[in-house]
């Protein structure tokens, strides 16, 4: 059996890193025969939905709360295999789905949760699980907080896959959370291992992508496009590949997930400047926009 | 020892006290060491000492937190009142009962001074936040203990660190109910000392209790032209009784004791009073000032550590009020002093020329320099674990001679300090005691009188003097020899 490779997604909030995950590891599990748990680590417990075909999952903490502390719980109640293709009966790959959980918008620490709920994974064995290939956490928005940073700690994801889109947000995000991972690269060994551009169909997006990538050091290890047929499969609570596995998106997603098990491009990332990120928007044809002279100016203006 | 002078020495063991650090941390301590002179007017504060900044990581300070501050100070004395230590269950045990603020009551039913009440933290409300779980101890503690005055939650670090808003749930419940239910955030990360802590606390007094935010039920404040209140006395081993009894004595109606052994409605009836006596300047000159701003209440400060304090500090309240006052102070003065001297009589020609050094908090390393000198002692150091500039200003006219001044002064500085200076007697907090003691050196815990006390007044100079002598002029030292003495004995 080969060693366990912990994997991680971030990304911006909203950019699509719980859906692009899912069905990469889907993909993963499908077309590949990877046994794989995913570990959400988001208090809005959305990232094991499609493998689930459920709402949303109990939580670790949400479990915890009720029967007093996290040690009164045990593994199984927090860890759902998968269900339709991925449960662990079929002859493919199996996924095993758990979600960290959290606090109400507002209130408590989510951060000190995703610690807690990825203390409790540990102790409990969960890593340990038979024929386990990959663990996979699915992490919120930024590293906000040194809880957010949990999976990317020493022992935890070596490799981090950002999910980003050619908008200056997500590059900047992008940029952010590879600040995070150089903080922890030299002491606990995680690398970035790619990012993996959802597209929003911006102006020159798989340019800036793909420069994106080579100032830091890294690749844009897949270019996924923009296709509905991924919000169709969702309101059913399917990945793609399950929903409809011939469809153009399906194959993308294999490719990413091929790439994925095959990736052993692994660096530490060397994030950009402010100044130097701005400039890197400037050099793909939005220097219109971006010149000196227009900036705070309207349309019509300039 | 040489012939050199006591000034000497004292600038020759900071020297050699600051070698032992690297550089950056001796340009630091630097600033919070000096030997101050009396009436030095060239002295910006004694001994020129910079003071409530942070402590230098690495040492081993004796400083507590704002939490210290607020909850073991400031509000952990009223003795009607319930104070939640809200956050994880050791700041509140650890912290229970420890100053022996003493009052009158029965504890668990009117009065709950050495309870501890914690909301008793666990993961899941780091996680999902404390706010349902405040609101449920609001309501047991009314329950369970009915005739509560009011409850302050005193706020450990975590609920800063995780944002909890404890104003908006003790709002609520207020509001609900028509209690005084105040929050304080005095997070123990805030603020270089518990110096912050007092302060907090003091702004929620302001906030919480003053201005009928307290229900009176309608009871109307009987005032006279005689009220006061004490000001920063905590009643450590029943300090402020032996002070009340003094002032009660020239004729004066002492309304409120702050904190100790005091109840809500005191506090709201001391808006109504004359005069303010603040003893503990630092821990509450805050809301002295707020009164007189607000109210128009002048306040003094006073010392009733020795006879001669004492008797300064009579007349200089005395001042205020009328002739009738004046001349029962003198007659308190008079009946006092056949007592004053029998306790020097017997007592000063045991301790005349001891030498001691001190390092406490608020207000005694200034205070009680007096009443070692009526029993013929000599303070050669002195110092404050929180204080502020102003306070080093005040310590100027409370010391008699040469004084070594140090400003957080930590575990190793102490130790120098007193190796060099070889004082007879050191008196300072829990922490350092039983390293002097084990060097053979008598030794005074001054911040809770080593469950002696009261110190305050007439009586209790006769508890202190008899206290000194019992430290220093123990037999068990003849069983014992400080290391200098071991060594090369002249």
């Amino acid at each position: 059996m080969a060693a366990l490779r912990q994997i991680a997604f971030y990304g911006k909030g909203g950019i699509g890193k719980s859906t692009t995950s899912q069905n990469t590891l889907a993909s993963m599990a499908y077309y590949f025969d990877k046994n794989i748990m995913i570990v959400g680590c988001d208090p809005k417990a959305d990232s094991t939905r499609l493998i689930l075909h459920e709402k949303a999952q109990n939580t670790i903490l949400q479990l915890a709360a009720e029967m007093g502390t996290v040690e009164d719980l045990e593994l199984e109640d927090a860890l759902k295999p998968g269900a339709g293709i991925f449960a662990p009966e079929n002859p493919h790959g199996w996924i095993q789905c758990t979600e960290s959980g959290g606090p109400e918008p507002g209130v408590g620490c989510a951060g000190r949760g995703v610690i807690t709920a990825i203390n409790f994974l540990e102790e409990e064995g969960a890593y340990e699980a038979e024929g386990l290939d990959f663990v996979s956490y699915d992490v919120l928005g930024d590293v906000v907080c040194g809880g957010f940073a949990m999976p990317i700690r020493e022992g935890k994801a070596q490799e981090i896959y950002i999910v980003m889109s050619g908008e200056m947000m997500a590059m900047y995000a992008a940029n952010n959370i590879s600040k995070g991972i150089l903080k922890y690269a030299n002491t606990g060994g995680v690398r970035l291992a790619g990012l993996i551009c959802n597209a929003r169909m911006t102006d020159f997006e798989y340019d800036l992508a793909k420069a994106l990538a080579t100032d830091l050091g890294t690749h844009m290890i897949h270019f996924v496009p923009r296709n509905n047929i991924v919000q169709r499969a969702e309101i059913r609570r399917m990945t793609v590949v399950e929903y409809s596995p011939k469809a153009d998106q399906a194959i993308e997603y294999k490719e990413l997930a091929r790439k994925i098990i095959a990736n052993d491009f692994k660096i530490i990332p060397t994030p950009l400047e402010m100044d130097d990120l701005e400039d890197l928007i400037m050099k793909f044809g939005l220097d219109l926009e971006a010149d000196e002279d227009n900036i705070g100016k309207a349309e019509a203006e300039a | 020892m040489g012939p050199e002078s006591l000034e000497a020495r004292q600038k020759a063991a900071i020297e050699e006290v600051l070698k032992a650090y690297p550089e950056k941390a001796a340009k630091n301590r630097a600033k919070h060491l000096g030997v101050g002179g009396p009436e030095d007017e060239s002295q910006k504060t004694c001994g020129n000492v910079r003071s409530n900044k942070k402590t230098v990581p690495g040492v081993m300070s004796q400083r507590g937190c704002a939490y210290a501050g607020s909850k073991g100070v400031v509000w952990g004395p009223v003795k009607d009142m319930v104070h939640i230590s809200h956050g994880p269950v050791g700041c509140g045990q650890y912290s229970r009962a420890g100053r022996r603020n003493y009052y009158i009551g029965t504890t668990g039913v009117d009065t709950f001074v050495t309870m501890n009440f914690t909301s008793d933290f666990q993961e899941k409300d780091i996680v999902f936040g404390g706010d349902k779980k405040l609101d449920k101890c609001l309501h047991e503690i009314d329950e369970l203990f009915p005739l509560n005055n009011g409850i302050t939650v005193q706020s450990e670090c975590p609920i800063g660190l995780i944002g909890d808003d404890i104003n908006a749930t003790s709002k609520m419940y207020a509001k609900k109910t028509g209690h005084v239910i105040v929050p304080v955030n005095c997070e123990g990360f805030r603020g270089v000392s518990q110096s912050l802590g007092h302060h907090i606390a003091n702004d929620t007094v302001r906030d919480y209790v003053f201005d009928g935010k307290v229900d009176t039920l309608g009871e109307e404040i009987a005032v006279t032209d005689y009220d006061v209140a004490i000001i920063g006395d905590y009643n450590i081993g029943g300090d402020a009784w032996s002070s009340r009894i003094l002032l009660e004595e020239m004729g004066l109606r002492v309304v409120a004791q702050w904190s100790g052994d005091a109840t809500l409605k005191e506090m709201v009836a001391t808006t109504k009073v004359k005069l303010n006596l603040l003893h503990c300047y630092r821990s509450m000159n805050y809301i002295s000032r707020h009164m007189e701003k607000e109210y128009g209440i002048p306040w003094v400060e006073y010392n009733f550590f020795g006879p001669s304090q004492t008797v300064k500090s009579l007349r200089k309240i005395a001042a205020f009020f009328d002739e009738s006052i004046q001349a029962k102070c003198e007659e308190v003065i008079a009946k006092y002093q056949p007592m004053v001297d029998a306790v020097t009589e017997k007592f000063r020609p045991r301790l005349e020329g001891k030498q001691v050094m001190l390092f406490v908090g608020g207000l005694r390393p200034r205070h009680v320099i007096g009443a070692y000198e009526d029993l013929g002692m000599e303070v050669i150091g002195t110092g404050y674990e929180f204080a502020h500039d102003d306070d080093y200003k005040r310590t100027k006219d409370e010391i008699f001679r040469s004084t070594v001044i140090y400003d957080d002064v930590n575990e190793y500085e102490l130790e120098a300090f007193v190796k060099k200076l070889q004082p007879d007697l050191v008196a300072s907090g829990i922490k350092e005691k039983y390293v002097f003691q084990k060097m053979g050196l008598p030794y005074r815990q001054m911040h809770s009188w080593d469950y002696s006390g009261p110190y305050h007044g007439y009586d209790g100079f006769a508890i202190f003097a008899a206290d000194m002598d019992l430290a220093i002029n123990s037999p068990v030292w003849a069983h014992t020899k400080a290391p200098w003495d071991k060594v090369g004995e002249a």
